[in-house]
């Protein structure tokens, strides 16, 4: 059963070097088709790290890989993804006159792709 | 003598071999880095003229040293055009038909890009009436309306990095984003009035999850998602010496005695500055956010002096804001349909632009809007014709009609790039590329543009 949870985008490190070896390369579409999950939540949804899971939002899906991290560091019903193409997929085009989409924060039904 | 280190005495010790030896190696001095917002204008480059890259970046970050690496020269075609090999003069005239037949033609990107390339983009849209925005509008625009708002506080990170001795980060981990906004502006450097660097200075962080920025903070402050506008409003109320609603910490995850706590140390810092990233404005509250902050470190000045600065991301980013100001009024979603400059985010943002599929044409520079952009505005970017300019391939260029492959600023090309407290910085390149800068390609453009135009006046005139 898809439970919701809500969905960050950012930056990280290694999104940042990855895109300037090229955003075409494999390497920055590994490092942004991997999402970050609490270990609490990761055992709940039965999730090991590596595993593929199905991100849907209002306007999109993504499949991506989760990977675990510590209860402290990520809140429970959080997930962390760094920026690109599979978090765009997800995001609302609407931008309540601001000309800036709801990009870090949005509501997703998660499911573990079988 | 243990045997391990008589072992270690009787080795030779190796002689240092200098790998540049017999190379035609070029020094650059006070380099600067254009990755990111924080310019850093202090690198030193040592970069191979034979194989035409830098070998080895002194001073710059994990990032910056990816930056100075990774550009190198490339074999890919200077020009290609329905994804076939052309020369430049075919590209530009290409180019310049698309924008002059188009009757709702945009510009976008632009952040990694010099401020006379940025000049130029503008003169070209301002001659087609086109529509121009850049990459601030889904960055630091929400900060951008704010200040229209409530104005801003003002400081460069000089006067951070020798007087602040308080430094808050709100909805950033620039441990990972901008690695030496730690190092040489806000926390660890020794400045006039911080002799002795972060022992002098308390740091306080706010976001929503830990990140390696994390450790660096005296007080990690972790918020609920979406509340920050409410943990803002309570501290505006609490410096007033108002009342604020008993039920914040179960609200915002954020206890009265943290936010009593901060308060105090905010009214009796020296010199306090709120950094601000994207963990405001791209969360619910968008520019409520942004005005909340600039409004309290407003208030702030009633007991001492406080200032407000947003952490930007592309190297140039700040310089569009400018350069578009200055030449339009405005800093981004600028439309010049009628002939005069009108600003209006939400309408002439490039977002909604593009997916209320109103755009019949495409200028993309140095950006990848086809990757970072909400899916409907992707589908509409795939049924107009694109140019695009870029140092690397991305899924943009990919989806152009017209693609240009360009050299990159501050490692090939000269300029002025803005840091992210409004600073300007000229560029000092390394080695020449084989493919043109922004600025010629856009100048070309805008030349044949011109020609176009003048040639439709006259067939109408006539």
């Amino acid at each position: 059963m898809a439970e919701t949870m809500i969905l960050v985008p950012g930056r990280s490190q290694r999104q940042g070097t990855s895109l300037n070896e090229g955003k075409l390369k494999d390497e920055y579409k590994r490092v942004t088709s991997t999402a970050e999950l609490n270990e609490k939540d990761m055992r709940r949804l039965k999730l090991k790290n590596g595993d593929k899971i199905k991100l849907k939002s209002n306007v999109g899906q993504t499949v991506v890989t989760c990977m675990s991290k510590k209860d402290e560091d990520l809140p429970t019903g959080m997930i962390f993804i760094p920026y690109g193409p599979p978090s765009s997929e997800l995001m609302e085009s609407d931008t309540a006159g601001t000309g800036m989409p709801l990009s870090k924060h949005i509501e997703v039904k998660i499911t573990k792709v079988s | 003598m243990t045997e391990a280190t008589q072992t270690d005495a009787k080795k030779p010790t190796p002689k240092k071999v200098d790998p540049n030896i017999g190379k035609n190696i070029k020094i650059v001095k006070d380099a600067t880095c254009t990755f990111c917002g924080c310019v850093c204008d202090d690198m030193e480059l040592t970069v191979d003229l034979d194989e035409h890259r830098i070998t080895k970046a002194k001073r710059a970050c994990v990032l910056g040293r990816a930056w100075f690496y990774e550009h190198t020269l490339d074999t890919r075609p200077g020009v290609l055009i329905d994804g076939k090999e052309a020369t430049f003069e075919e590209g530009v005239e290409a180019a310049a038909n698309i924008l002059v037949d188009a009757k709702f033609p945009i510009t976008y990107g632009m952040s990694d890009s010099t401020c006379e390339s940025q000049r130029v983009t503008v003169e070209i849209m301002d001659i087609i009436n086109g529509n121009i925005d850049t990459t601030t509008s889904v960055c630091h625009g929400p900060s951008g309306m704010a200040f229209q708002g409530v104005g801003e506080s003002t400081a460069t990170l000089g006067e951070v990095k020798n007087r602040a001795d308080l430094v808050i980060y709100w909805g950033g981990n620039p441990a990972e984003s901008h690695p030496r906004h730690f190092t040489r502006y806000a926390v660890t450097p020794k400045g006039m009035y911080i002799p002795n660097g972060k022992k002098d200075r308390t740091v306080v962080l706010v976001d929503v999850r830990r990140t390696p920025s994390t450790p660096v903070a005296n007080i990690f402050m972790q918020i609920k998602p979406g509340k920050d506008f409410e943990v803002l409003w309570a501290l505006r109320a609490l410096v007033k010496g108002k009342k604020i609603n008993g039920n914040i910490e179960k609200e915002t995850g954020i206890s009265r005695e943290v936010l009593d706590d901060l308060v105090v140390r905010m009214k009796n810092c020296q010199f306090g500055v709120l950094f601000f990233g994207m963990g405001l404005t791209m969360t619910r509250g968008r520019h409520f956010n942004s005005g909340a902050l600039l409004s309290l470190a407003a208030d702030l000045n009633d007991f001492t002096h406080f200032v407000a600065k947003p952490v930007r991301g592309h190297g140039n980013v700040t310089g569009a804001d400018n350069v578009v100001s200055w030449q339009t009024g405005y800093p981004f979603g600028v439309n010049f349909n009628r002939g005069y400059p009108r600003f209006n985010p939400g309408e002439f943002t490039m977002t909604d632009v593009l997916s209320r599929g109103e755009a019949d044409a495409a200028m993309i520079i140095a950006s990848d809007p086809a990757s970072n952009f909400p899916k409907a505005a992707i589908e509409h970017m795939k049924k107009i014709p694109i140019i695009s300019l870029d140092t690397k391939d991305t899924i943009t260029s990919s989806i152009a009609k017209v693609r240009f492959a360009v050299s990159t600023y501050g490692i090939n090309t000269g300029g002025t790039v803005y840091r992210m407290d409004d600073v300007p910085i000229t560029l000092r390149p390394a080695f020449e590329s084989n493919y043109p800068g922004d600025q010629e390609v856009l100048e070309a453009i805008r030349d044949r543009v011109k020609a176009l135009l003048s040639g439709k006046k006259a067939r109408l005139a006539a």
